[in-house]
């Protein structure tokens, strides 16, 4: 996996709650048997006026004006700035796969749905827990200021403003680890192969019953 | 010291290592597989040169993609390529493997959460994982059951375990009795209304009270299912008798002696009489009544005798802004009954609602009456091979194409649209489904979620109406 240590970069406002996984991936798209190219079809629904289709060239399709990511002012941006609940709905990771597909590294919110949030860590993708408060600040300066810009730093678990202002944030410290050094966590959990292998063996004692393959 | 939540139970029962860092091995005694989020999970152990940990934890079937007419053709019935290459994935990275497979063809394919329970392949008190959120189904038995990732796929195909955090304890307990006409679906709609579609993030939820201790197996999996949609990944029921006879005689449960033990062992899956949960919420069973979404998010929901709610009268600017525009997407006026709202398709099916139960409830409903000549198109959608051939011994069958519904194949369907089953742009759906959001039922389209019944009375009335003035 990618690791994730400092980053900087343009934050896209979004401004709507309760962003779900069919609104960041639709499903015609999930088809794919690829983890990479659903960038041209993230938030397909809100970014394009047409109905989009699998294999199909966006270049050529109309945009919706009025949607963020539309605007030349948030071209290039990497720090997706959302509201409560982001994330919701199904575990298809093919929502972090096109947000990184996009260009996005990091997602900041009050709040995110729990498996969207897990799966983000998996994809060198860093999702970040500010309070309601912070992330309504961090709005209003990213829609004052063209260019807004704002750096994180996951080794000192910050994240900074252009005017020097710098709130923490928490992430669990076995994520946190994976993350700063790029780690498979299968390779990890591996590592413990002989613990897995006796508990095994205990169940296999205890509950045959969960190790029969049916009839 | 206070006693254990049936969570807790779970939790300390698959526990292989409690990492210095709050992090957790747990162990996972069942995957379930299906074709759209499988793929890269497979191709990633290629890559790293992993095999397997056990093949016998893990159970397949293409559910999402498959076309629900003309199930006899088989693969060359996938009229879309990518979706066909999907589903062929799905059986190639199954036969290298040597993974247990229920193919397009076979009798006891079906939606993942339909078949699980029914083979016997979910039994209380396992751990239970597949790259689907609506695992949570399989909680309905005391099991451990949530949704992951693509990578988390991968991580238990190649380790048989998942790095978890415990999640915090929450007890939904509905108080006395359903009424007549009031199922499961209803029950959990209103629990989602109650406390929101991020109600339950960090919570496994245990679901408890007299209302679901009176509900059949089916039922209660028709409450877990959605457990995600009130944002837990986890939903549960405790063991009792109907869990256990529901299981008895499946063909992957235990037979003989180890049947003996392994019902002493889940007689123990329930939260202790002094166990602390962190949330409690507690509901009156018999006030709720049937329910109908309006909106684009399962929390927005109300009785069948309600009305659209007025933006106006919402003082929360976020969640006023959220109904002006979920009211704008779904063409519905403020304060509209919603027994005003007109329909074009009626769906009833997904993992949510396609068990037998779900069907005899519908069918009762239809029986003897005509699809309104005012919708486009009212299909059922059976949840699996099995579940069809039950219906149609029964007479099911029948029942709905006399009264003008397409009696089709099992598989996700319309639920989320990735086959052929879809709305068009505007038209309103009466779907027994769990996810009302924007376009997942087909690009523009508008969901309303109901149960069964529901959606029966409004396929012969053409709009919503309360299923208990039908019901003989």
């Amino acid at each position: 996996m990618r690791a994730f240590t400092q980053h900087q970069g343009i934050v896209a406002p979004m401004d709507r709650s309760n962003v779900d996984t069919d609104m960041i991936i639709p499903k015609q798209f999930l088809k794919s048997i690829k983890r990479t190219g659903f960038g041209p079809n993230l938030f397909d629904e809100l970014r394009y006026l047409d109905e989009g289709k699998p294999d199909q060239d966006c270049s050529e399709r109309p945009l919706n004006p009025d949607f963020v990511l539309n605007q030349d002012r948030y071209k290039g941006a990497s720090v997706l700035l959302a509201r409560s609940n982001f994330g919701c709905g199904s575990s298809r990771e093919h929502a972090p796969w096109a947000l990184d597909d996009f260009g996005f590294r990091v997602i900041i919110a009050p709040s995110f749905a729990d498996i969207f949030y897990n799966n983000c860590f998996k994809n060198g993708l860093l999702p970040i827990v500010l309070p309601e408060e912070v992330v309504d600040q961090l709005f209003r300066e990213a829609e004052k200021n063209e260019g807004y810009q704002l750096t994180v730093d996951l080794q000192a678990k910050t994240v900074t403003t252009p005017s020097g202002e710098s709130f923490s944030f928490d992430v669990d410290d076995f994520r946190r680890h994976c993350l700063l050094n790029g780690l498979d966590d299968i390779g990890v959990t591996l590592e413990d192969a002989d613990l897995i292998r006796d508990y095994e063996e205990k169940r296999r004692q205890t509950a045959p019953w969960l190790f029969n393959a049916g009839n | 010291m206070a006693g254990k939540t049936l969570y807790d139970k779970l939790w300390d029962d698959h526990l292989v290592k409690q990492r210095d860092d709050g992090s957790a091995l747990i162990y996972i005694d069942r995957q379930l597989l299906h074709e759209v989020t499988s793929p890269q999970a497979f191709e990633g152990l290629r890559l790293a040169g992993r095999k397997p940990w056990r093949i016998d934890a893990n159970i397949a079937t293409p559910d999402h993609n498959v076309p629900t007419t003309d199930r006899d053709k088989g693969i060359d019935g996938i009229v879309d390529p990518v979706s066909r290459t999907q589903v062929e994935t799905l059986d190639k990275n199954c036969d290298e493997f040597g993974i247990l497979e229920f193919k397009i063809k076979d009798q006891r394919q079906g939606i993942v959460h339909v078949i699980g329970p029914e083979q016997g392949a979910t039994l209380p008190g396992m751990s239970i994982v597949c790259g689907d959120s609506h695992t949570s189904t399989h909680g309905a038995f005391g099991c451990l059951a949530h949704g992951i990732g693509t990578s988390e796929v991968e991580h238990v195909l190649a380790t048989q375990c998942l790095v978890q955090k415990k999640m915090k304890n929450m007890l939904v307990k509905v108080n006395g009795k359903l009424g007549p006409g009031v199922t499961g679906k209803d029950v959990v709609l209103a629990i989602i209304g109650k406390i929101g579609t991020a109600g339950g993030t960090g919570y496994a939820i245990e679901f408890g009270g007299e209302a679901i201790r009176g509900l059949s197996m089916e039922g209660r999996m028709t409450i877990c299912n959605m457990s995600i949609e009130a944002g837990a990944r986890v939903g549960m029921v405790a063991v009792d008798d109907t869990t256990i006879d529901y299981v008895k005689g499946r063909p992957f449960a235990p037979k003989g002696e180890t049947w003996d033990k392994a019902v002493d062992y889940w007689r123990t899956l329930h939260s202790d009489d002094d166990a602390v949960f962190d949330k409690v919420v507690e509901l009156d069973g018999s006030a709720i009544m049937p329910q109908v979404s309006w909106g684009t998010s399962p929390e927005m929901v109300t009785g069948v005798d309600g009305a659209v709610p007025d933006p106006a009268r919402e003082e929360d600017p976020i969640k006023r802004e959220g109904i002006v525009r979920a009211l704008k997407y779904m063409g519905l006026q403020p304060n509209q009954k919603i027994t005003d709202i007109q329909l074009d398709r009626v769906f009833i099916g997904s993992c949510t609602n396609s068990r037998i139960e779900d069907l005899r409830e519908a069918a009762a409903v239809v029986k003897g009456r005509k699809v309104s000549p005012s919708l486009k198109q009212a299909m059922v959608v059976p949840g699996s091979g099995l579940v069809k051939a039950q219906a149609e011994q029964e007479g099911l069958d029948k029942i709905f194409i006399e009264a003008g519904l397409e009696w089709r194949d099992p598989g996700c369907s319309m639920c989320l649209a990735m086959n052929a089953d879809k709305l068009g742009q505007g038209e309103h759906c009466a779907s027994t489904s769990n996810r009302n959001f924007e376009g997942r039922q087909g690009f523009g389209g508008r969901t309303h979620l109901v149960s069964p019944g529901m959606a029966a009375a409004a396929a012969v009335t053409g709009h919503f109406v309360d299923v208990r003035e039908l019901m003989h």
